[in-house]
């Protein structure tokens, strides 16, 4: 549907991007990523930050974190996040980790696992009082 | 005063499709999913740039004050699509929308240009309609 001007540009951005979403974690480049989309390298990085505020390369960092952050929370062992995310390095991705979160990759997994023994032991600590009154939850009826 | 909103509330007609919707589709994050008394869940997600605001996402469904009636009078609400909870912007609506349609999400209204900028009505999965803006910046908030 061309509801839009150039609808057709856009397209082909989120075609990359949605390609990038789909791939982060193998060894991809933003060569093959501008080749998705049929556009020169350079325009294709123009474009890009341009509609979402960053480059393929920043984006793709991005996600990679954002994926080892998920494993982390599921409890999945550092090292094993650091390869699922596609991150080529342990020490690469320890680095960009901190950058971003502010604590080690393995300080990080300790505090989620907290906040997941939390949960168990004091569910109600999790969610406001006016949510649980109105569903009916209180101390004595709470699993766990 | 410092009152800030810290959750709001959006009905869905199921649980796990709605997290697979806001997770999947719209790209928010799941924040909270606990194992309620009765079967009930408390589930919470969060949109990427806000991670301090959660949407609960609180089943049509009878449980705690909604007994069957009133329950299947919410069910009937979110079915016909008569619900905007919430109010949603971002950077490109034209780019978000393109994304969003590649993925299955239903428009009430494709992007369209308004005064202040741009313009789309989304659904979630239980028909919950979401206006998404993008603010021109001379005119935008």
């Amino acid at each position: 549907m061309n509801a839009y001007p150039k609808a057709y540009l856009y397209r082909r951005i989120v075609k990359a991007k949605l390609f990038i979403d789909a791939h982060f974690a193998e060894p991809i480049d933003v060569d093959a990523i501008s080749n998705k989309a049929a556009f020169s390298k350079f325009h294709f990085i123009r474009l890009f930050k341009q509609v979402y505020g960053a480059t393929p390369r920043a984006y793709l960092s991005k996600l990679r974190l954002d994926r080892a952050k998920l494993l982390l929370d599921e409890g999945t062992p550092v090292s094993d996040a650091c390869n699922a995310a596609g991150f080529q390095s342990l020490s690469t991705f320890s680095r960009s980790f901190k950058r971003r979160m502010g604590s080690s990759p393995s300080s990080y997994r300790e505090t989620r696992a907290q906040r997941i023994r939390s949960m168990v032991a004091q569910p109600m600590a999790f969610i406001p009082p006016c949510y649980a009154l109105w569903s009916g939850w209180t101390e004595l009826s709470n699993p766990g | 005063m410092d009152v800030r909103i810290t959750h709001i509330t959006v009905f869905v007609l199921d649980q796990d499709s709605a997290l697979e919707f806001y997770v999947k589709k719209l790209g928010f994050k799941k924040h909270t999913d606990m194992p309620m008394h009765g079967g009930a869940r408390w589930l919470t997600v969060s949109p990427p740039e806000q991670p301090e605001l959660e949407i609960a996402l609180m089943p049509a469904a009878p449980f705690g004050m909604w007994n069957a009636a009133n329950a299947a009078t919410m069910r009937d609400l979110v079915k016909q699509g008569l619900f905007g909870f919430a109010a949603m912007k971002c950077k490109d609506v034209r780019a978000t929308y393109e994304e969003l349609h590649a993925k299955g999400v239903e428009f009430a209204m494709p992007p369209t240009q308004q005064p202040f900028g741009m313009l789309a009505v989304f659904k979630d999965d239980s028909g919950n309609s979401f206006s998404l803006s993008e603010f021109e910046p001379k005119k935008g908030r």
